[in-house]
């Protein structure tokens, strides 16, 4: 019989851990905006910002006349 | 959204703000832009690493065209307007939160979240996408609050500062409490349900006692949130009700919720049985569900809105020795000077004293439009000026004007909930009593022959037929319906007000911008026959204003390939002048033309053309009629008594008289108290009253109505308070609209129906005195599931009425 006390109590801890979790995430704001997020997600950072840059240098190297004074 | 391009004129358009433009010389990078504005745009996000925002959408940027004034941003150097705006402030770090409504595509996320790499005195800005907000969080010793609004405007993105953000200065908090009670709710009621399993299915015997009682005490701690936290609105709505001496459904619901906490808790300490706590906690989540499901906002609509969102925040004042200051438009004097700029609103009535007054009351009439004024007269308050700057003296103050005295009006001060009650609070009052004397009966007949169970049955009774089912019946059918409602872009305000469409008999209209279309203008051109050579140079140089006359006349010429324009000027209020091919082309006002003076008529707008000095004749723009009017009129007369209110002359008259009928009320050159008036004097013959309108002029015949639909052309755009906010496009369907919203009753009566039998289902077990626990569990999620799928697919049924 203990065993099942043992058992309750520790699948009550685990299910109070989420419910605590949940609050957490609520009192944090992740429920006010769902949406931005979705998109957000999407956008990566560092490697863009590169490539972005490789864009423009590929372009300078086309346009030989004009000086590359802003990078 | 990107819009759909053809292949063809895909070289000709914007690389920034995707806008047609014809061969003109502005390169950068091998990419051509429309206008200059385009093109610096393009190179300060170049410099900064951020072309991403060419990747994420096409040609996401906004029209550079329309240039924003230098110190139209003033005012937010000053200290009280600061203080007003910024929501949090630690030291030098300020944080506040813009409105931009050109917010519009994923690459506008992606670039406002970026404002960082901009700018190094913002540390970080983050988009609310539905509600078009962007917080940023700034240091203050490196960048000012005025300077963070110019950026964004430099980018399009122009914050709309409004005199309502000077009212509300806390910021608007988000309601997180209901979320956070269904989900205690819930959490509990899984997990009481899971411990009174063993309950359900052993007979009492085989579980071992101690272990029972383990279980039972659980389920009681278990149920102490779900009795004091999640509940509360339940007890508290009940309290409200019996104070005003009306039996809200709430108070036999906190009644019921009280008795089995109470009854459970007497059993289980008693340890004469298991108390029936799996059910109270099932049905408090359901109820919270339903409700949260019922009462869903859209973020990016508002249907509370009065003047003081439209208004701007400050003006630019003359003082007495001639220099300019910007004060908040609330210290408005009568008598003093003030400087509108072009593109800024009249915040109060004033005589024009310099300058060309050429206003657009489109906010408040509909009336797409721009009117012409001479000095001398008096604008009022809400109007647009649209060419260049003016100078008026008020002779108003802003809060009495013309247009915003409306709001001095006492019917926006109550709450149109309060006018009539709903039908479930209705029902429940005769539930109630039919519920009371039936405990009372069975409390009776127990007494007499086995006084034992006169408290078990009593209490049961009042557990069982617990008016949840048809809370739910009614809040998931609303819920139901408001989600539908609004994929055909008919936006209800609240279920109250979806059922206040139901009792509705009449439909007054408005006539401008409600039956007109304020987009698509009906053009002719009167004078000589044109070539097709001239009508090539006509749009290719009306391509080059941002008028709403020259959108006008593009779009009825659109099938010319745009020419090389040059030496283009706007004269504001006038017209315009450019050289295409040594050819000199002139649009604009009679005036403007021929120097003759200009007639204005009640025809409509009239543009004349010249080329090479020879006048060819003119463009009449005038507004048209939806094309949908005809039929949803038809329709609508089967069902409703309809009227016309309009504040436009009455030339229309006869148009009107063919569409509407005969003896129909069509009333002309109405003030807005007049609206409000007429909707008043219907009302007290008894009659139900739908308002369908647009401007701010309709906004107190809309509050006056028992419904007031707000039609408008584009919902992201602003619209009077209203209880509906309908899209105009959509305005075919409005006769099968509102059929639909009137099916509302037929699902809550059938639901309501099913909840009875359910209920003597569950009072033939309570007056016996045995309802044993299992049963109020197994009936209760039963109840519960049946009504939500009833209700969900009897409102999916009726929506095919709509379609087809």
């Amino acid at each position: 019989m203990s065993v099942i006390i043992i058992l309750i109590a520790a699948s009550l801890i685990i299910a109070i851990g989420f419910l605590i979790a949940f609050i957490w995430s609520v009192k944090n704001g992740q429920y006010d905006d769902d949406y931005t997020p979705s998109v957000r997600i999407l956008f990566d950072d560092a490697p863009n910002v590169e490539k972005s840059e490789k864009s423009i240098k590929t372009e300078h190297t086309n346009q030989t006349k004009t000086k590359q004074t802003n990078l | 959204m990107p819009k759909v391009i053809s292949e063809l004129d895909s070289k000709t358009e914007c690389f920034h703000c995707g806008e047609s433009c014809a061969d003109t010389q502005i390169i950068s990078r091998d990419k051509i832009f429309c206008c200059d504005g385009c093109k610096m745009v393009y190179e300060i996000i170049n410099q900064n690493g951020l072309c991403e925002y060419y990747d994420i959408t096409k040609t996401p940027g906004l029209t550079q065209k329309t240039k924003i004034r230098a110190g139209k941003f003033a005012f937010l150097d000053d200290q009280t307007v600061q203080q007003k705006l910024i929501h949090f402030s630690d030291g030098s770090f300020q944080q506040i939160t813009f409105y931009l409504p050109q917010m519009h595509c994923s690459s506008c996320i992606w670039i406002l979240e970026h404002l960082v790499k901009l700018n190094l005195g913002i540390s970080k800005s983050q988009v609310n996408f539905l509600k078009k907000e962007v917080t940023v969080l700034y240091n203050s010793e490196q960048i000012s609050l005025r300077k963070v609004a110019e950026l964004l405007t430099n980018f399009g993105y122009e914050p709309h500062i409004s005199l309502n953000d000077l009212k509300s200065s806390s910021i608007k908090k988000y309601d997180r409490s209901k979320i956070l009670k269904i989900g205690v709710a819930g959490f509990c009621f899984g997990n009481i349900m899971m411990l009174s399993f063993p309950e359900y299915f052993a007979s009492g015997d085989i579980l071992e006692e101690d272990l029972k009682i383990t279980f039972s005490y659980l389920n009681l701690v278990l149920a102490l949130p779900v009795f004091f936290y999640s509940a509360t609105e339940f007890f508290i709505s009940g309290f409200k009700g019996l104070r005003q001496k009306f039996l809200n459904i709430d108070l036999p619901i906190a009644l019921a919720i009280f008795i089995t906490f109470s009854r459970s808790i007497y059993e289980i300490i008693t340890q004469t049985g298991a108390g029936y706590l799996d059910s109270m906690s099932g049905i408090v989540f359901f109820m919270l569900l339903g409700r949260y499901f019922q009462n869903k906002t859209y973020d990016t609509l508002s249907f509370d809105r009065d003047y003081t969102s439209y208004f701007p925040l400050a003006v630019t004042k003359f003082n007495q020795d001639g220099s300019e200051t910007q004060i908040p438009v609330s210290d408005l004097k009568v008598g003093d000077r003030v400087k509108i700029h072009s593109h800024e609103i009249i915040p109060a009535d004033g005589i024009l004293f310099l300058g060309k007054a050429n206003i657009d009351y489109s906010f408040v009439t509909g009336e797409s439009l721009p009117v012409e004024k001479s000095i001398g007269e008096i604008l009022y308050a809400g109007g647009r000026q649209t060419a260049g700057s003016i100078e008026l003296e008020v002779v108003k103050e802003v809060s009495q004007s013309y247009l915003t005295q409306l709001w001095n009006n006492h019917v926006f001060k109550e709450e149109k909930e309060e006018k009539n009650k709903s039908f479930i609070h209705f029902v429940s009052q005769y539930f109630t009593i039919a519920l009371f004397s039936i405990a009372i009966t069975s409390a009776i007949y127990w007494s007499f022959n086995d006084p034992i169970k006169v408290w078990s049955s009593v209490t049961a009774i009042l557990i069982v037929a617990c008016p949840c089912a048809l809370l739910l019946s009614s809040t998931f059918t609303n819920g139901n319906m408001l989600s539908i409602l609004q994929d055909f872009k008919f936006f209800v305000k609240n279920e109250n007000a979806l059922e206040r469409i139901s009792k509705t008999n009449v439909i007054v209209f408005d006539k401008t911008g409600t039956i007109t279309q304020s987009t698509q203008n009906g053009i002719s051109f009167v004078g000589q026959e044109l070539s097709d050579e001239q009508k090539q140079l006509i749009t290719s140089a009306a391509s080059q204003s941002s008028h709403p006359l020259s959108k006008a006349i593009v779009s009825f010429l659109p099938f010319y390939k745009k020419r090389l324009v040059k030496e283009f000027k706007e004269l504001k209020g006038q017209g315009s002048e450019c050289l295409i091919h040594d050819n000199f082309i002139k649009i604009g006002s009679a005036e403007f033309i021929s120097n003759k003076k200009s007639d204005f008529s009640n025809d409509g707008s009239k543009v004349y053309v010249s080329i090479n000095d020879e006048i060819l004749g003119c463009f009449i723009i005038k507004s048209q009629y939806r094309s949908e009017l005809k039929q949803v009129i038809q329709d609508l007369k089967k069902h409703y008594s309809l009227a016309l209110i309009s504040g436009d002359n009455n030339s229309e008259l006869e148009n009107l008289k063919k569409i509407f009928d005969q003896d129909a009320d069509l009333l002309f050159e109405q003030k807005p108290i007049d609206k409000l008036n007429y909707i008043k004097s219907l009302q007290n013959q008894g009659k139900r009253v739908i308002m369908v309108g647009d401007g701010l002029n309709d906004a107190g015949a809309l509050q006056q109505s028992d419904v007031g639909i707000a039609i408008t052309d584009d919902i992201n755009n602003f619209s009077p308070g209203c209880d509906v906010i309908f899209d105009g496009k959509q305005f075919g369907l409005l006769h099968r609209i509102l059929m639909y919203c009137k099916k509302e009753k037929n699902i809550i009566y059938g639901s309501f129906i099913i909840s009875i039998l359910y209920n003597i289902v569950g009072l033939y077990f309570a007056v016996q005195g045995d309802l044993s626990p299992v049963i109020a569990a197994i009936l209760m999620p039963i109840s519960s599931i049946s009504i939500v799928l009833f209700t969900t697919g009897l409102s999916k049924y009726y929506s095919s009425l709509i379609k087809n």
